[in-house]
């Protein structure tokens, strides 16, 4: 049991208790203001395994953009603000059932799968910004090339849903 | 640091996500679920790159694009969503069954629901 561990284990504790409340609040923008935190502290798991540009990459967009997208959302759709109980359909147990089932397989897998196995976290090289951006473009040139054109594809056709005729 | 602990934290994420996919009804806190489940897989990427001490970086740069797919995902689901509270006054996913292939009485029942409807009578301007 490393520092790592630890610091690790904390915010994975964080990371999934908020997620357990994003998907359970009765209120949409507490629903979002929990998905920041969750967000938060996966940034902070990144940062434990030395993907240091992921981190401030994933505070940038997902905490930045992704979510104030949603309440931006939530505040057109004239979500409302108040406790309401039909933000759940009634579909509930099936989903416990599986979400457990899923979650469960996983974990089971993946810790059989992977037991021994350690992150020399001290001895990895860190992914900072020169690292990551070497690796974009030098090697991964055309993937990136491809996802400025579906960014585009994709602003160009959130305007054309939401655009009213005549306007 | 044990990979398994990070392995961990995302499969129970990835079930959480699964979850909040299923019982949501609100197609907001449904694309937050999509959210969730991505960032999963997001967290597996970077944990192998660490472990594999991947010299081309591939964990995270891919874990990078999938940022930027999840970014588009959600402008356009958003407008998605947008132009159907337009279209309905509604995001509530289990009320928009117009694509489902169901009993012909059920629907007849569900056209009536959208004949009365005022918003309706909008949709032709929309499109």
């Amino acid at each position: 049991m490393t520092l790592a561990d630890a610091v690790f284990g904390l915010l994975g504790l964080l990371c999934l208790g908020s997620a357990v409340l994003v998907v359970t609040t009765r209120n949409v923008i507490h629903a979002a203001l929990w998905l920041v935190v969750c967000f938060g502290a996966l940034a902070g798991c990144y940062l434990v395994l030395t993907a240091e540009f992921v981190a401030w990459v994933q505070v940038l967009i997902y905490i930045g953009a992704i979510v104030v997208l949603m309440l931006f959302g939530a505040m057109l759709t004239r979500a409302p603000i108040g406790q309401l109980q039909e933000l759940d359909s009634g579909n509930g147990p099936v989903a416990a059932v599986a979400g457990l089932a899923t979650g469960g397989v996983l974990l089971a897998l993946v810790v059989a799968a992977f037991k021994g196995a350690y992150v020399d976290v001290h001895h990895t090289a860190v992914g900072d910004g020169k690292v990551i951006g070497t690796a974009v473009f030098r090697y991964f040139v055309l993937p990136f090339e491809l996802a400025s054109v579906l960014l585009l594809a994709a602003l160009v056709g959130a305007v054309v849903l939401t655009k009213r005729e005549g306007s | 640091m044990h990979l398994s602990l990070a392995l961990a934290v995302s499969a129970l994420l990835f079930g959480i996500g699964v979850y909040g996919l299923l019982a949501r009804r609100n197609a907001i806190t449904v694309l937050m679920a999509v959210e969730l489940m991505l960032n999963a897989a997001n967290l597996d990427l970077v944990a192998f790159d660490a472990w594999w001490r991947d010299k081309l970086h591939a964990g995270q740069t891919v874990a990078l694009f999938v940022i930027v797919i999840a970014a588009a995902e959600v402008g356009v689901g958003l407008a998605i969503v947008l132009s159907v509270f337009r279209l309905r006054e509604t995001v509530a996913i289990d009320e928009l069954t117009e694509l489902a292939d169901r009993d012909p009485q059920l629907r007849a029942g569900a056209d009536d629901q959208v004949a009365v409807n005022p918003v309706a009578e909008d949709a032709g301007a929309i499109r």
